[in-house]
């Protein structure tokens, strides 16, 4: 990793925004979760494994996930008309994709389990914190699963490598550039999910690949301690 | 081991001595949770024990339920699983005229059951034994099946506790809806209360006092 | 699962004694929290819970062309949307009448008060006025999203600010503030749903009531005077009974607008 750079708000290249996460927000849910990433906040709500409505879709040798994220209209400055469009059709569609691998679905067959993720509020990183949100979720719903997915957008900005870009950085006009690389890994380190925008050499982008990783480590640990949080073993103190 | 709270994909001890039980695999000597809930041990042998989650249906639950359809050959029961309970008219106790399957149980109706089997073809109920039928009366209300048994208590020593104290006569079905019947309503919203006490308290040592102490404060 | 028949008996049973399994009184709402500012990219923005009910609503604000018939006014845009996340008996897919009517009772609420000043929404008379988007999101749905619903409109609308308007580029400059609030009339519009179960009537009622509701009418009630209202179902009431239901919500809009105004100063 190169020069060194200045991030506005004064985080170190590898540092991460400050985390919140909590399990079971959505009281109606069968599993529920909010993960938030210094001004990024996602929540998710997991219903099922449920029978697959309609019933063409369903699956006799498996459970399925089905997957939904939005924005609400006021998560961004210029207001987003309610409704589904190409991006969040897409992200929906990535956010599948970067959690069905760690879910064992081969006990629901004809089932699906519908995740719902909103966007209450962005800056950056909206899909990497639905995801996390997600993956909370599904584990607090109780649907089993081999690992927990975690994820993390690591960017370089003109030269310098750095982890969880906010807007003002993805709109980095400086030098190079800003590249944002988004990333989910399983807590095993398998990549469930990987994009990229922007311009970058193969061996930086070697680089960020373990950049996120590290990330995802640390994720991992706040999302395994909102999990254990939530259970209320008794004598005043939450183990 | 000390029981614990453990999440999917975390390692819950390691060594060749131990064997993977439910809800757990072993991989590379590990025994790895594969779903959030309580790990415990019990001669070497890991399991995990789920907080959350929809019911998963078991032959020989008693479970309550909601007519939702009917056929010539039974009804149709929603008993909160995915796939809903079938009532065939061979696990009625009584003559069914299959022109008025409506006489016999109606849609909307209440039933308590048990599951006699679950196959491919879906999930069978029965109404045979006593004490299992259409539910005229009480207050019907849901809990986390996955807090059933704690709420039951060992050899049902929980629910007893509040049977004594309120007076009411208390179903539990396994798939989280429970039945309770009381000589008033106000002795049956204080069954009920004292139930979601327990549910939402179930993992506290010592849950026997606490649900007597609370029985007491909340007394008329 | 929708309530059972059984326990509608014993709730409706309960409620000729004037009692609720959660021990309020017909007449009284659960406790209300409203937590301002839950996105920092509205102008205005409200968590609002009743109970185990959650509604978030937030203001946007936008500039565009006046309305032809009224070229001097700023405009006003409410929407509802029921998300799946909130319930397992919401579904994804083009909004349907409960959540369509959820909007167009609440923008009437707002609108037929006039609580908000729409002449000094305007920039430039038959060019330029500013629209003002209130976006209704439920979070959790354990019965009466609709007066979580108006309530976080009003308290999102009293909280929200005008951006900064550049004239010469035509572009809002969202994120800078003039400082100034919406232009609002100092009293706020209240609005009450009162609901038939049996032969009763309630406030405020949690899933399993709503279950059981054979008529909701809402009233909103602005400066002591009904502004507007809506009769929903196929139930028909007889005369003593909507008067009721006036004097109803007479009692119980006072109580809350009390309530509200001291959550949101």
């Amino acid at each position: 990793m190169t020069a060194k750079f200045k991030r506005s708000d004064g985080r170190e290249f590898d540092e991460l925004r400050p985390i919140e996460a909590k399990v079971g927000v959505v009281p109606n849910a069968d599993g529920s979760a909010m993960y938030k990433s210094g001004d990024t906040i996602a929540i998710a709500a997991v219903y099922g494994p449920r029978k697959m409505h309609p019933q063409h879709q369903q699956n006799p040798s498996k459970g399925q996930l089905r997957c939904d994220y939005n924005m609400i209209s006021f998560s961004v400055s210029e207001r987003i008309r309610p409704g589904k469009n190409r991006r969040s059709t897409e992200i929906s569609e990535i956010t599948k994709w970067a959690l069905e691998p760690v879910l064992l679905l081969g006990m629901y067959p004809n089932q699906v389990v519908d995740i719902f993720i909103d966007i209450i509020q962005a800056d950056a990183g909206t899909r990497c914190a639905g995801i996390n949100a997600a993956s909370l979720a599904l584990a607090h719903a109780g649907i089993p699963m081999k690992e927990m997915v975690s994820s993390i957008a690591v960017g370089k900005l003109d030269k310098t490598l750095v982890t969880d870009l906010t807007k003002e950085e993805e709109d980095y006009e400086g030098g190079e550039g800003p590249t944002d690389i988004p990333i989910s890994m399983t807590h095993d380190g398998k990549i469930t999910h990987m994009q990229l925008d922007g311009k970058i050499g193969v061996e930086q982008l070697k680089d960020a690949v373990d950049l996120a990783k590290e990330a995802c480590e640390k994720i991992y640990e706040i999302q395994k301690k909102a999990l254990k949080d939530a259970i209320d073993m008794g004598n005043g103190e939450k183990k | 081991m000390e029981r614990k709270v453990v999440i999917p994909g975390e390692v819950i001890i390691e060594g060749e001595d131990y064997l993977p039980g439910e809800h757990t695999e072993k991989r590379n000597g590990q025994i790895i949770s594969i779903r959030y809930g309580l790990a415990e041990e019990q001669n070497n042998l890991i399991k995990v024990i789920p907080l959350s989650g929809v019911y998963s249906p078991r032959r020989g639950n008693v479970v309550i339920g909601k007519v939702e359809n009917i056929n010539s050959n039974g009804w149709f029961v929603d008993i909160g699983s995915a796939d809903s309970a079938f009532l065939s008219i061979n696990e009625v106790p009584r003559y069914v005229n299959k022109d008025a399957m409506e006489e016999v149980f109606k849609i909307e109706d209440i039933l308590i059951a048990k599951i006699w089997s679950i196959g491919k073809r879906g999930i069978d109920l029965s109404i045979k034994l006593r004490g299992l039928g259409k539910i005229d009366e009480g207050i019907i209300f849901k809990v986390n099946p996955h807090k059933v048994p704690r709420i039951i208590g060992k050899e049902g020593s929980m629910i007893k506790i509040i049977k004594d104290e309120t007076g009411c006569d208390i179903n539990i079905g396994q798939n989280g809806l429970i039945l309770i019947k009381g000589p008033t309503i106000d002795s049956e919203l204080y069954a009920k209360n004292a139930i979601n006490f327990v549910a939402e308290k179930s993992f506290v040592n010592g849950l026997t006092e606490e649900l007597t102490k609370w029985l007491k404060e909340n007394k008329k | 699962m929708t309530t059972t028949e059984p326990t509608s008996e014993r709730i409706k049973k309960y409620l000729l004694e004037g009692k609720r399994f959660d021990k309020r009184g017909l007449f009284d709402f659960r406790e209300i929290k409203i937590e301002k500012n839950v996105s920092k990219k509205a102008e205005g923005s409200v968590r609002v819970k009743i109970g185990k009910t959650e509604v978030i609503v937030g203001i946007k604000l936008d500039v565009a062309a006046p309305y032809p018939d009224s070229p001097d006014k700023g405009n006003l845009m409410v929407s509802a949307d029921m998300l799946p996340l909130s319930s397992p008996r919401f579904e994804l897919g083009p909004p349907k009448f409960e959540s369509i009517e959820l909007g167009r009772v609440t923008d009437r609420g707002i609108r037929e008060s006039g609580f908000i000043d729409f002449e000094k929404l305007c920039i430039k008379k038959g060019e330029k006025v500013w629209t003002v988007f209130v976006d209704i999101y439920s979070i959790n749905d354990d019965g009466n999203l609709m007066d979580a619903a108006a309530m976080g409109a009003i308290a999102a609308l009293r909280l929200a600010r005008i951006p900064k308007y550049d004239e010469e580029t035509g572009k809002v400059i969202y994120g800078e503030y003039e400082n100034e609030s919406l232009p609002l009339k100092e009293d706020s519009p209240v609005s009450i749903s009162i609901h038939k179960i049996g032969n009763s009537f309630v406030v405020d009622p949690t899933r399993e009531e709503e279950d059981l509701s054979e008529c909701r009418v809402t009233l909103t009630t602005y400066e002591g005077a009904i502004s507007s209202m809506q009769k929903s179902e196929s139930e028909a009431l007889t005369i003593d009974e909507i008067k009721k239901i006036f004097d109803i919500s007479e009692e119980t809009s006072k109580k809350i607008l009390k309530e509200i105004e001291k959550k949101i100063k």
